[in-house]
This record gives structure tokens, sequence and C-alpha cells, in this order.
């Protein structure tokens, strides 16, 4: 359907869309993910509700 | 304790999670709350999520339920055109070297929701039309059409109609491109 001109596009946008994504990937997380899990992790070893 | 709990498998989504989200918001303290609400959510219904199955799927489909509900308990658009992320985006042509990526990132977030959802699932995420479709609850075409339309609208946006125009972005483009870990190809 879409040929010559538009697949050039086409990869021009997804690339440059998959470098906005791996920039912000790359970012990292902030510490307070890590620590929400921590948080998670410990709450449920202090009510004993492990499986 | 049971052997594997799939739950330690969460940490490793949570990078793509995030760009996902400020992709998806355009503001990264928002985000950041939406991020945070999925994973709890993930946490406490784990029991949910079918092992075996593709978990980033799972946590993109809560990340998403989570910002249209909010957003719909907002009753208004949380989208921040002038904040977080747009105003973040503006100073990388100084490091990058080219308006390319600016001019970029303004048009991706000037797309519908809907639209922008669409092509960053399939186009940046690496999911299929497939797996799009069920994340969303749409048909598979429905996320064909979205994703088209997206790029074409961006082609628009950033006056891709003709050659001319692409060729002359493409020398900056391509070598920052070759160079970095986006060349998956």
């Amino acid at each position: 359907m879409q040929l010559g001109q538009n697949d050039d596009q086409e990869r021009f946008i997804d690339e440059n869309l998959r470098r906005v994504y791996e920039e912000t990937v790359d970012e990292g997380i902030p510490d307070k993910f890590k620590d929400l899990l921590k948080k998670l992790k410990d709450q449920e070893k202090n009510n004993g509700r492990q499986q | 304790m049971s052997n594997a709990d799939p739950r330690d498998e969460l940490v490793e989504h949570l990078p793509a999670m995030r760009a996902f989200a400020i992709s998806l918001t355009r503001n990264g303290a928002i985000a950041d709350d939406m991020v945070q609400d999925t994973v709890v959510k993930a946490w406490t219904n784990i029991d949910k999520f079918e092992v075996g199955t593709n978990m980033r799927a799972w946590l993109f489909t809560i990340l998403r339920n989570t910002y249209y509900s909010s957003r719909r308990k907002a009753n208004r658009e949380v989208a921040d055109i002038d904040g977080v992320f747009t105003e973040s985006l503006a100073e990388k042509p100084a490091h990058d070297g080219h308006m390319q990526m600016t001019d970029f990132r303004k048009a991706l977030s000037e797309l519908k929701d809907e639209q922008r959802e669409a092509l960053l699932l399939v186009g940046a995420s690496g999911f299929s039309y497939e797996e799009a479709a069920e994340m969303c609850g749409v048909a598979v075409g429905t996320i064909k059409s979205r994703t088209n339309r997206a790029r074409a609208r961006i082609s628009e946006l950033m006056g891709l109609k003709d050659d001319e125009s692409l060729e002359m972005t493409d020398d900056a483009t391509m070598s920052v491109i070759s160079s970095s870990k986006v060349s998956s190809f």
C-alpha cells in the first residue's frame, strides 16, 4: 500500500521515536520506586502473608 | 517463600513503564505518580498475572488504565504542553546539536492521546499490533489506523511532506542514530 517515500518517513519517524523513548529509559528510575518496592516487600513480610 | 515470585520481575520493567508514562502524559510528575500507582496495583494483584505471559504488556495495560481513569476522574486534560517533558526537551538541542529531535518531540506531544499511545506501543516499545490491540481493548485494525494516522500527522507537523525536507534532516540524525543503541536493525 505505502511505498518508497512513505517507507522512508516511517523509518525516520520510528527511529526518532525509539531515540526519544530510549533516552527516557536510559535515565533510569528515581530511587523512590525502589523504595516503594522495598516497602511493599517489607509490609508483606510483616503481615506474614507469604504463600 | 515460593521459588519464583513474578513480582521480582517488576523492577526490570520500571524504566520502560516510566518512559511510556512520560510520553503518554507529557508530564514527569504525573508520570511518576502513575507508575507508582501501577506498581502498587500490580503488586497487590499479582495473582491476576498469568505466569508465562508478557509481564510488560500486563503492566502497560494497568498503566494506561490508570492514566485514562485518572484523566476521566479529573475531567480535564492532564496533558501539560508546557510541562516538564516539553521543557526538558527544549534543552536537548544544546547537547545533540540538531533541532530535529525538538521538532519531533513537539510533534509527538501534539498527537491525540490515542494516536500517540498506539505509536509508542508499536513503534517504540516493541509490541506487536496484536499485543497493542489487546492492551488498548480495541481491534487490531484500530491500532494500525491509529499508528498510520499518528505517523501521517507527525510528517505533516514536521513538514516531511516532500523529499527535500527529509534529505535536509538526514545527515545529522543518521549519524546520531547509527552511533546510538537505537540502531536495532
